[in-house]
């Protein structure tokens, strides 16, 4: 499946490098330390527990009114037993599901709550996307805003909770935002 | 005998009656070669009569459309994705139209009209080009208007009383009679789509 690729420490570390790199080279002072001032600005953007890598957890702006909203992130398991992502929190969201979602040949979007929770399988990276796997956060208590930060948490089933910040992108973002995942 | 004469006016009516649902039958299912001074495209009958209500509260029916080309699709605001990409991309394309999109008009119908009030529309479309209007009704009226446009939608509950709804996410391009022209869809790239609503107003 296009979504699942193995990878061992090696590739988390070049995927990491890869993810930080351009991060830092952004940063208003190209010169000296770089990686501390990224650190030092933002949330990390990589979570780790158990065997369980969270990677660039990203949800998008919502116009007003908007009671859901979408959250997205790469999920990889290291270990030799598969995971399921079946739970978290969202800090201005009431509830949260992780939903699947796809948009058939006929056009239809259709949608549906994993009741058993998402599998991450063993050496598998998951993708949560627009389009795709998401978490659903209900019960939005106001809108997110581009450029915000909120924390929150995601519950595995074997590797246990692990407390990640969700960057907010804008409105339209198609998919993730760094690391140039955006070819379509 | 006396059986065909009792039975002569029931047994007539049955023959006649038969008849006629025979001929409905062959109407409904075969379908004429062409109605004379109708134009088809030979593409499905896509749109037709509605009435549903807009954000501020206003009635529109398809009689507010005629005289300018109309996009129309479906969706609710309990959606985290397609929805609201769908009406960012929608009002990405009428800003590259630039006054040309003013030749048309952008209808956002929702198929979640129980949570969907004109208040809550209002809302949610400050967010988006101030050119879309958004519309529901009664479940009656969403369910006649998204037959006329063949659109499929289904509420699906998740658990705890809440649902999502399961919808068709194609936007349908209308001329400025009201006819089908040709539809948006999801999987094609911008350049495509802008370039399909640049004809729709260029014919208007």
């Amino acid at each position: 499946m296009a979504w699942t690729r193995p990878r061992g420490v090696l590739g988390t570390a070049a995927i990491i490098a890869c993810l930080t790199l351009p991060a830092a080279l952004a940063s208003e002072t190209p010169q000296a330390s770089a990686p501390t001032r990224v650190a030092a600005e933002g949330a990390p953007a990589v979570y780790r527990v158990g065997t369980i890598t969270v990677e660039r957890p990203w949800s998008r702006a919502t116009p007003g009114g908007a009671r859901v909203a979408g959250g997205y992130m790469r999920i990889t398991n290291a270990g030799p037993e598969a995971d399921r992502l079946v739970g978290g929190t969202f800090a201005a969201a009431g509830g949260f599901e992780v939903h699947e979602m796809s948009v058939g040949a006929d056009n239809v979007m259709r949608m549906r709550p994993l009741a058993a929770g998402l599998e991450i399988k063993p050496g598998e990276t998951v993708e949560l996307k627009p389009g795709g796997y998401h978490a659903m956060m209900l019960d939005l208590q106001r809108p997110l805003k581009a450029g915000e930060s909120l924390a929150g948490t995601l519950r595995f089933e074997k590797a246990g909770t692990v407390e990640v910040t969700y960057t907010v992108q804008p409105l339209g973002t198609p998919a993730a935002p760094a690391g140039g995942h955006s070819h379509h | 005998m006396s059986f065909w004469k009792r039975n002569l006016v029931p047994l007539t009516a049955l023959a006649l009656g038969s008849l006629v649902l025979a001929a409905a039958i062959v109407l409904v299912l075969v379908p004429p070669p062409g109605r004379p001074g109708v134009i088809t495209s030979g593409v499905a009958a896509i749109g037709g009569p509605f009435r549903l209500t807009s954000q501020t509260g206003t009635p529109v029916t398809e009689a507010d459309l005629k005289g300018k080309p109309f996009a129309v699709f479906f969706g609710f605001t309990h959606c985290p994705d397609v929805c609201p990409t769908a009406l960012f991309d929608i009002s990405s394309l009428l800003k590259d139209l630039g006054p040309a999109g003013d030749r048309m008009q952008v209808l956002f119908v929702s198929v979640d009209p129980a949570r969907d009030t004109p208040e809550l529309l209002r809302t949610y479309l400050e967010s988006f080009d101030p050119r879309i209007t958004a519309l529901t009704g009664t479940e009656e009226e969403v369910q006649a208007m998204a037959k006329a446009y063949r659109a499929f939608y289904r509420k699906v509950p998740t658990g705890g009383g809440n649902y999502t709804v399961e919808h068709t996410a194609t936007v349908y391009l209308m001329g400025r009679s009201g006819e089908f022209v040709t539809t948006l869809d999801a999987h094609e790239n911008r350049e495509a789509k802008l370039a399909k609503l640049k004809r729709l107003v260029a014919a208007s």
